[in-house]
């Protein structure tokens, strides 16, 4: 089995006047080619920070991560990165948002605008091209800034509460309509979530960890018995109910 | 998405449009008619000796001061260095306010070191430098120039450097995920996004730029509006003072208007 990440006794302390704050200790785990992996835990646990470490922005106090096997030691054009909110720009129309990796990248070029365009074709922005992203709704903005993303045809992709912005039944849609297209792009994916039951109708594993200093608590192997396997779908699989007990057990929670 | 532009409104909503523009009209008239009043009832006086002319000026010999400077083919001459200077102390205190704020947010260092210095220069009244200024640089426009930079210079910086400070990380996070350098930071995202923040110091910056170049022609100048005032200040010549005062208000909130209809030209596509 071939591993595209490695992430390898990674640890984390943030320094400031008031102490050290011990983010992340000894954190160990692989992500295959293809594999769609979410990591789950209390908020402040350092999840996002993780996510951050692996995607190259931040260095770890200790540890080391493996892109394909080369060390990472900054932000890698393998790497496509989802933070909470879509973070599309006003000034700039869906297209020129669409283009802004690409050309941060300095990597415009008569393709690569078509394979915006493709992409924009393929999930139904096409129309909407030439609009600013207010004229567009919260599951369409989401679908952008994952266009925005993908365009720079990263092997992995980076979803940092991406979805945790939208309102409950936008977030299902949008789940639905995200995972789909990682899918179908065949894309490896990193979700940080701390909603349980997202986390186990997308992932094929669910990495889950403990309060501060964050460390691997348990890993999940999620296989649900569905003949097509989607987030809905998975959420009405017979065995997703024993995984949410399980994981919410184990993430402890306390009022 | 709306229907405004249908043709079949119903009676109602034709009715709340009406409305409207009645409502619009009605201001408008109100507005314009105090003006009128305000003036008449200014000439009215004025002429029946209620109120001393000489003191107060009056709308007609307001006129008659006019065509009596342009006869003499300076009127043009006043108001053009007035505003040019305004406009050269408007763009340079604009521009190097900008400038030195994105210095200080590239380097957190200098904007910490120069914090207390802005701190001070923000409260000083920069119109005690006026004396500074003519002695070090002479008395002439380069000076009512200055003088006009010292005082928006400050309130632009910190204005500029807040709407930077107030970009969402969130978005700068974004730009450096994609490998984007400082530079691409501020080109991409913090200059267009601090864009309204700019367009309101500039805003504040035509006002500001009025007020330098009048004390600046106060203090030192042989022409412009502000010397006008001043000159007919001393020798009494109150129609001169009122004169040069409405001409200035007119050229401000011209000047005003520009920047307005500059944002809206800029931000028009935007909606």
């Amino acid at each position: 089995m071939k591993y595209v990440v490695n992430v390898h006794n990674i640890g984390m302390k943030y320094q400031s006047l008031n102490g050290e704050i011990n983010a992340l200790e000894k954190i160990n785990f692989s992500v295959r080619d293809g594999e769609f992996v979410s990591i789950v835990g209390p908020s402040g646990c350092g999840k996002s920070t993780l996510l951050s470490i692996i995607s190259g922005l931040l260095p770890p106090t200790s540890g080391t991560i493996l892109l394909n096997g080369e060390k990472v030691t900054g932000t890698s054009n393998k790497i496509g990165y989802m933070l909470q909110k879509d973070h599309l720009f006003d000034w700039r129309t869906i297209f020129q948002n669409v283009m802004l990796g690409l050309e941060i990248r300095k990597a415009v070029t008569p393709e690569a605008k078509e394979r915006a365009f493709q992409l924009l074709k393929t999930y139904g922005l096409y129309d909407f091209r030439n609009k600013y992203p207010n004229q567009l709704s919260g599951g369409m903005r989401q679908r952008a800034a994952l266009i925005r993303t993908l365009v720079t045809d990263p092997q992995i992709l980076l979803l940092d509460e991406a979805f945790s912005a939208l309102d409950y039944q936008t977030r299902l849609a949008v789940n639905e309509d995200i995972y789909s297209i990682i899918k179908k792009e065949k894309k490896t994916a990193i979700l940080v979530t701390h909603d349980i039951a997202e986390s186990i109708s997308m992932a094929d594993r669910v990495i889950v960890l403990s309060k501060r200093p964050g460390t691997v608590k348990n890993i999940y192997e999620i296989s649900l018995s569905c003949d097509n396997r989607t987030p809905l779908c998975s959420r009405e699989a017979p065995e997703f109910r024993a995984y949410f007990q399980n994981i919410w057990k184990e993430l402890d929670v306390h009022v | 998405m709306s229907n405004l532009k249908q043709a079949n409104i119903s009676p109602e909503h034709r009715n709340y449009l009406r409305q409207v523009k009645r409502e619009k009209i009605l201001i408008r008239l109100t507005q314009l008619f105090i003006l009128i009043a305000a003036f008449s009832l200014w000439e009215i006086f004025a002429s029946l000796k209620i109120v001393d002319p000489f003191i107060t000026s009056q709308p007609s010999r307001i006129l008659s001061t006019i065509s009596n400077l342009y006869e003499q083919g300076v009127l043009f001459k006043h108001i053009g260095i007035t505003c040019l200077e305004t406009i050269v102390g408007f763009i340079l205190g604009t521009t190097t306010g900008t400038l030195i704020a994105i210095i200080l947010w590239w380097s957190e260092f200098l904007s910490k070191v120069s914090e207390p210095y802005l701190v001070i220069l923000n409260s000083l009244p920069k119109i005690a430098l006026g004396p500074v200024f003519i002695v070090w640089i002479g008395a002439g426009p380069a000076a009512i120039i200055v003088m006009t930079l010292a005082i928006s210079l400050i309130i632009t910086i910190l204005e500029v450097l807040s709407g930077f400070i107030a970009v969402d990380q969130e978005k700068i996070k974004l730009v450096q995920t994609f490998g984007g350098t400082k530079f691409q930071v501020l080109t991409k995202v913090l200059l267009p996004a601090s864009f309204p923040t700019i367009i309101n110091a500039l805003k504040i910056n035509v006002g500001l730029s009025w007020v330098g170049v009048i004390v600046g022609e106060f203090l030192v100048s042989r022409a412009g509006l502000g010397y006008l005032i001043v000159y007919g200040g001393q020798v009494f010549k109150l129609d001169l003072v009122m004169t040069s005062v409405i001409i200035l208000g007119i050229a401000a909130a011209l000047m005003y208007q520009g920047v307005v209809y500059l944002e809206r030209l800029l931000v028009k596509n935007k909606i």
